[in-house]
């Protein structure tokens, strides 16, 4: 048996080796830094890890390779969009998490119990959270460039892993934040079972696990096509539940509601970044060509997560839960792009990830501020009012709002248009009937909140907004800059991205 | 390729249920059916079932933990097989890959020991 | 076409004065009223200025286009923010900006002891923005933008005194409304992009030669449902009269002079898909029937000021779309109406306004009576109001009206006398109703409560009521002067078509219409003037005095209609999501984990079901996977 050593492209990897890099660092600053200092080093480290990696990004954007990590990494322009989202992302999300106010003092401690106690009186901080956050962003940049299924399964592994234990970490309603920790583990490990057997079926069709090798024999045509089509729906399974996909979403509402505010809007945000950018290349590289096989079934899971998302969310009392819902409608609505299978598919898909995942970690940090006494406030009914009392905040939480409901002059409209027109020239005339239904369903609960905020009746129960700190000030900011420019000048940005998203073969 | 392609998943299913009725079966049939106070005890792995313990007798986190600390550092080894396997074709390359493996496995092993990991009590 | 790089300016000059109000906050609380007025006049005096540029053009050279920016390019679609100023959107620039402004001077007097004057100016100034966007966008999107922008403004300023939950309410309800119209405009958007490619009005316009008549019926149905939800027409007209919480300058501009108008500028902005569309035009015909009727008969019975002028504001507004619905030959008129409206209608409110401010913000007109003696400038203004509303000659609303229920009776057919016949019954309502509010609020006797001591306004209000009040005496006469508005308009709504076979005579109309003045005048003068009016609504009034009290049963007619339904819906679905899926879920759960007792001790929460719904989920797909592929 001939043995050839591994060629590696560095600068390609470059981001990713660098994101890991300061996840070790961090972990050592952990195990021997001074206490008292590891916070504003932890910072310090994760925030110049991540503007390092994007710095890494950009100096090779214009590459393109197959061969970055010998056929199992892809590195082209779709994969660089995604990557330096997902690297914004998890910088203005890092902003949020930097506010320690929401993370618990001792996550090992049992809750109510004294250690819990004793750590509150020290004033722990959990500061394991920014290695965590980087060993995630890790996983989430390998995710959207895997090129094999096995490179797909660790990047999986690697986002989500972290992901579960950052759930638990909540400061308030440990009990809660525990349970959703471990709900998230328990389905996701389920979940990951699903692909990773999907990935032994396709080996079977295929004798590849590369993402080319499998178009091939698709192409081909000579394998069995039982093993493909068990394959292709396994492999389905494990990245709807990611993107929290109907009918593999249930895990989404509870982890929301249960991981820290700064959490939730990070793993909302980049998670369906990661998730959407893998589903794109999987789908558009290696199973375009068993388009007839997939495309009903995905159709009906687009259309029946939008719908549900969307209905189900005008029940919702809870600001986080209804954000999840929310979230879910949304993922169906990213299915239209994925389903137009087709260039202006995935501009639109990718425009739409940017845009939502901006707006999503704003809106989480709005969440984060409105608090009372014992911690966040996320009961909608205790939100009635908060326009009077704070109506910059309000304002700002309501524009991200209408941002999600699709409202023009924001992101949000330029997105659900170019992916609905995306979807509609490619024939889907289902997909687009249904998204504008539940686009219309989806606005009705969003603006119920802007009435709740803004003409209802303040409730004295010492819910307040506080005043924000300079990180999270910037976060919000930047955000619904971003929403608003995106909103009136979507066309840069457009452009951008129709002259660079391309997946290599 | 036969007519029905079916045809080999329903004889994997099959098979995965008749291994299963078999074992069940045959153990239920010629297995000696000699009960004492260990045979019944909840597990047979050398640990006292301790009901007295705190809350309702379950194990004190500590053996998960060391358990894991276990896997890791198993992992590493079947990492190292192939790569002393092939060392010689992977040279320079290998070692420095190899290195930094095992640099990256340490940092694990230093937060585990720095944070008290390792210490029982 | 000629191009311009000035049009922005009309834009930025009010959304400038917006953003630093906004963005300054409370520092700007002593100059920002300043600011945003002189921003508004400035707007003004940029509209002039294009209007003696336009004026120096030769009449096809007339419409002026700028190009902002490349706004959404996607795909095959593509859309650049561009302005359109022609010989139509004059009208409204001068109009917007002029009333505007007046209304800004108002209402630095008017606002004066409201500690949030300068956020209600900021608003304002907003609105103008949004207004002239809507306007002056040179495509259905543009104009889409605007029409949401001014949505938002009213909003806001419906809503401005937010801290009475009832106002709260009544700017929820017009924003809802507003919305059901806002769903008709982006499905005309749609129909139009994907059946004729284009957005862009000259585009639409050009397509609109081959297109089919089907697809142009449906944008110009939904175009109508647009102009109904924004115009307060049937049947989406519930919203106006609660928008009267707003303070009055809001009515007097929004609700009276322009926002409300903005269907009745869409309408004749769309004349050629209406023009190929006749099912579409013949609804707008009909809308506009109807609402003048429904107006008028709800003004009747309404003892609050504002809402009376409100109703009147619909039944007025179903005039311009009836004479937008009658096609080339009402275009013209439509606009004029709208014009002349502009000008009296809101002259009342800032009427009404002073009123109220005499009056301790009473708004009930039982409980006014001889303000005459008190409050002479503003009995002056409002009287020429109303002699303009109600159409004695030779006041503005005589000309427009009267071209109106002409062009309705010469619509030819069992339809004109019809619509004429409305229109004639809708005048003759206007001049009892008007009269009701005249002799209530002025002429007949006191019946105040004791503590006011009415007393005229200052001049920073009369002085906008007293420049409209000139308005509603001269621009009826000015427009219809050797066909000035008609020929004006004609290179944008087509050669104005005078039908063939008149059923009657102009003069004939004109002496049918006063004639239907006089009885209306009459009525309410001998049941109001010389009568005692109760102080209280007397409750042992007709059945039909009691339904049209309550705007025609419309809040019941939506509310059974639309909103019972829909809360049907969703508490099904919620009920079958709580018992048909989770249950669902629980039932194949237990089925499938029933040997595993054991095991779900040691499971927490809901995670099983989860679990198993995943599992289903992936059984499902697998089936429909293979269902395909068969």
């Amino acid at each position: 048996m001939t043995f050839t050593a591994p060629v590696l492209n560095y600068a390609q990897l470059a981001p990713m080796l660098i994101v890991l890099g300061g996840a070790l660092i961090g972990v050592l600053i952990e195990a021997f830094g001074p206490r008292a200092s590891r916070h504003a080093s932890q910072l310090f480290i994760t925030v110049a890890s991540l503007v390092a990696a994007f710095a890494a990004l950009v100096r090779v954007r214009n590459q393109s390779s197959v061969d970055a990590a010998m056929g199992s990494v892809g590195f082209d322009g779709a994969g660089v969009l995604l990557q330096g989202t997902i690297l914004i992302i998890a910088l203005l999300s890092v902003f949020l998490i930097a506010d320690q106010e929401n993370f618990t003092a001792l996550a090992a401690a049992v809750p109510g119990s004294s250690e819990e106690r004793e750590s509150l009186q020290l004033d722990l901080r959990v500061t394991e959270v920014y290695p965590l956050t980087l060993f995630a962003v890790a996983g989430m940049l390998l995710f959207p460039v895997s090129t094999d299924l096995i490179t797909l399964f660790v990047a999986l592994e690697m986002l989500s892993l972290p992901l579960y234990l950052m759930a638990g970490l909540s400061r308030r309603r440990r009990l809660m934040s525990q349970e959703s920790a471990l709900k998230y583990f328990l389905l996701g490990a389920f979940s990951s079972a699903f692909l990773l057997f999907g990935v032994a079926y396709l080996y079977g069709y295929s004798n590849s696990v590369t993402f080319a090798g499998i178009q091939a024999s698709i192409t081909g045509g000579s394998g069995n096509d039982v093993f493909l089509l068990l394959g292709i729906a396994f492999i389905s399974v494990g990245l709807l539940f990611k993107v929290g996909a109907v009918p593999f979403h249930a895990w989404s509402p509870d982890v929301y509601q249960g991981a820290p505010t700064a959490i939730t809007g990070f793993m909302a945000a980049a998670t369906k970044v990661a998730a959407f950018g893998a589903i794109l290349r999987i789908f558009y590289v290696a199973f375009a060509n068993a388009e007839w096989q997939w495309k009903p079934a995905l159709v009906l899971i687009a259309i029946v997560t939008m719908v549900f998302g969307s209905v189900v969310a005008i029940t919702q009392r809870d600001v986080k839960r209804m954000l999840a819902y929310s979230s879910i409608a949304h993922a169906g609505f990213l299915l239209a792009g994925v389903i137009a299978l087709s260039k202006s598919g995935l501009d639109a898909s990718i425009f739409y990830l940017f845009a939502y995942g901006i707006a999503t970690v704003g809106a989480f940090g709005v969440v984060t501020l409105v608090r009372d006494s014992a911690g966040e406030v996320t009961d909608l009914n205790r939100w009635s009012g908060l326009g009077k009392r704070s109506p910059l905040v309000a304002s700002v939480f309501a524009f991200f709002l209408l941002a999600f409901a699709g409202i023009p002059l924001t992101s949000g409209f330029i997105g659900k248009f170019s992916i609905f027109s995306a979807a509609y020239e490619t024939g889907s005339t289902a997909i687009l009937i249904a998204g504008v239904l539940s686009s219309a369903i989806a606005a009705f609960f969003y603006i119920r909140v802007i009435v709740l905020m803004f003409f209802k009746d303040p409730v004295e129960d010492g819910t307040s907004v506080v005043i924000p700190s300079a990180l999270t000030t910037t976060t919000i900011a930047v955000t619904s800059l971003i929403t608003l420019i995106l909103g009136i000048f979507p066309a840069p940005l457009i452009n951008f991205i129709e002259s660079s998203a391309f997946f290599i073969r | 390729m036969s007519a029905n392609p079916y045809i080999p998943i329903l004889v994997i299913f099959a098979i995965g249920f008749g291994f299963a009725a078999f074992s069940v079966g045959i153990a239920a049939v010629t297995g000696p059916a000699r009960y004492n106070r260990a045979k019944l005890e909840a597990y047979e792995c050398g640990i006292e079932p301790s009901p007295q313990a705190l809350q309702g007798g379950r194990f004190p986190v500590k053996y998960f933990l060391t358990a894991m600390l276990f896997i890791v550092f198993d992992i590493e080894i079947v990492f190292l097989y192939p790569w002393a396997v092939t060392f010689d074709k992977l040279g320079l390359f290998g070692l420095v890959e190899m290195a930094i493996f095992i640099g990256t496995v340490f940092v694990a092993y230093a937060y585990v020991w720095r944070r008290g990991g390792l210490e029982w009590d | 076409m000629t191009t311009s790089t000035s049009l922005v300016y009309l834009i930025a000059l009010p959304l400038l004065g917006a953003t630093i109000l906004l963005l300054a906050g409370r520092r700007s609380d002593k100059w920002g009223h300043l600011l945003a007025t002189a921003l508004s006049a400035s707007s003004f005096g940029v509209g002039l200025y294009q209007l003696s540029q336009m004026l120096n053009r030769p009449t096809e050279e007339r419409g002026v286009s700028q190009k902002l920016f490349s706004w959404i390019s996607v795909g095959s679609f593509n859309v650049d923010a561009g302005l359109l100023l022609d010989q139509l959107s004059i009208c409204f620039v001068l109009l917007i900006t002029g009333v505007g402004t007046l209304i800004h001077i108002y209402s630095i007097s008017y606002m004066s002891h409201d500690e949030n004057r300068r956020r209600f100016f900021a608003y304002l100034n907003l609105f103008i923005a949004a207004m002239l966007l809507l306007v002056l966008g040179d495509s259905y999107l543009n104009l889409y933008v605007g029409w949401e922008g001014v949505g938002l403004a009213s909003y806001l300023l419906i809503g401005f005194w937010n801290q009475k939950p009832a106002y709260a309410t009544a700017s929820k309800k017009a924003f809802v409304m507003n919305r059901v119209g806002d769903m008709g405009l982006s499905f005309a958007i749609m129909i139009a992009f994907a059946t004729l490619g284009t957005v862009s009005f000259s585009g639409v316009e050009e397509a609109s030669h081959t297109a089919s008549k089907a697809a142009l019926t449906a944008i110009g149905i939904m175009l109508l449902v647009a102009a109904t939800g924004k115009s307060a027409q049937f049947p989406l007209q519930a919203w106006l009269g609660d928008a009267m919480a707003g303070p009055t300058p809001v009515s007097a501009l929004i609700h009276a002079a322009t926002m409300v108008t903005a269907g009745v500028y869409l309408i004749v902005r769309s004349n050629f898909i209406f023009d190929a569309a006749p099912t579409a035009q013949l609804l707008v015909v009909i809308v506009g029937a109807i609402t003048l009727m429904f107006g008028a008969l709800v003004g009747t019975a309404k003892d609050d000021i504002k809402k009376a002028l409100a109703a009147s504001t619909m039944s007025q507004i179903g005039y311009m779309v009836l004479g937008a619905g009658l096609g080339p030959a009402g275009y013209a008129f439509a606009i004029m109406h709208l014009l002349t409206h502009g000008f009296f209608k809101a002259g009342m409110f800032l009427g009404a306004g002073s009123v109220m401010h005499g009056m301790n913000d009473q708004v009930d007109m039982r409980r006014y009576g001889a303000l005459r003696k008190f409050m002479p400038i503003t009995f002056i203004t409002f009287g020429l109001g109303y002699l303009a509303i109600i159409g004695v000659p030779p006041f503005a609303g005589f000309y427009s009206k009267d071209a109106i229920i002409e062009t309705a009776f010469n619509a030819g057919g069992v339809k004109g006398i019809l619509l004429g016949g409305t229109a004639l019954l809708g005048a003759a309502i206007t001049a009892f109703y008007m009269t009701r509010v005249m002799v209530l609020t002025f002429t007949s006797k006191e019946r105040w409560e004791d503590n006011q001591h009415p007393h005229e306004s200052p001049i920073l209000m009369w002085l906008p009521m007293a420049i409209l009040a000139i308005g509603s005496v001269t621009t009826g006469f000015l427009f219809t002067r050797g066909h000035a508005l008609v020929n004006w308009l004609s290179p944008v709504v087509g050669e104005h078509a005078e039908s063939e076979e008149m059923l009657l005579q102009p003069m004939v109309v004109s002496g049918l219409a006063l004639l239907a003045v006089a009885i209306g005048v009459a009525i309410a003068v001998m049941k109001y003037q010389r009568a005692d009016v109760e102080t209280v609504a007397p409750q042992n009034v007709s059945i039909f005095t009691r339904i049209a009290r309550k705007d025609l049963m419309q809040d019941s007619f939506n509310e059974a209609v639309f909103m019972r339904p829909g809360q049907a819906l969703t508490s099904l679905l919620v009920k079958g999501d709580e018992n048909v899926v989770d249950g669902a879920v629980r039932g194949i759960g237990r089925t499938a984990l029933g040997a595993g007792a054991s095991l779900r001790k040691t499971q927490t929460g809901f995670a099983r079901s989860y679990a198993a719904l995943i599992l289903i989920g992936a059984i499902a797909l697998i089936a429909g996977i293979w269902v395909v592929t068969q």
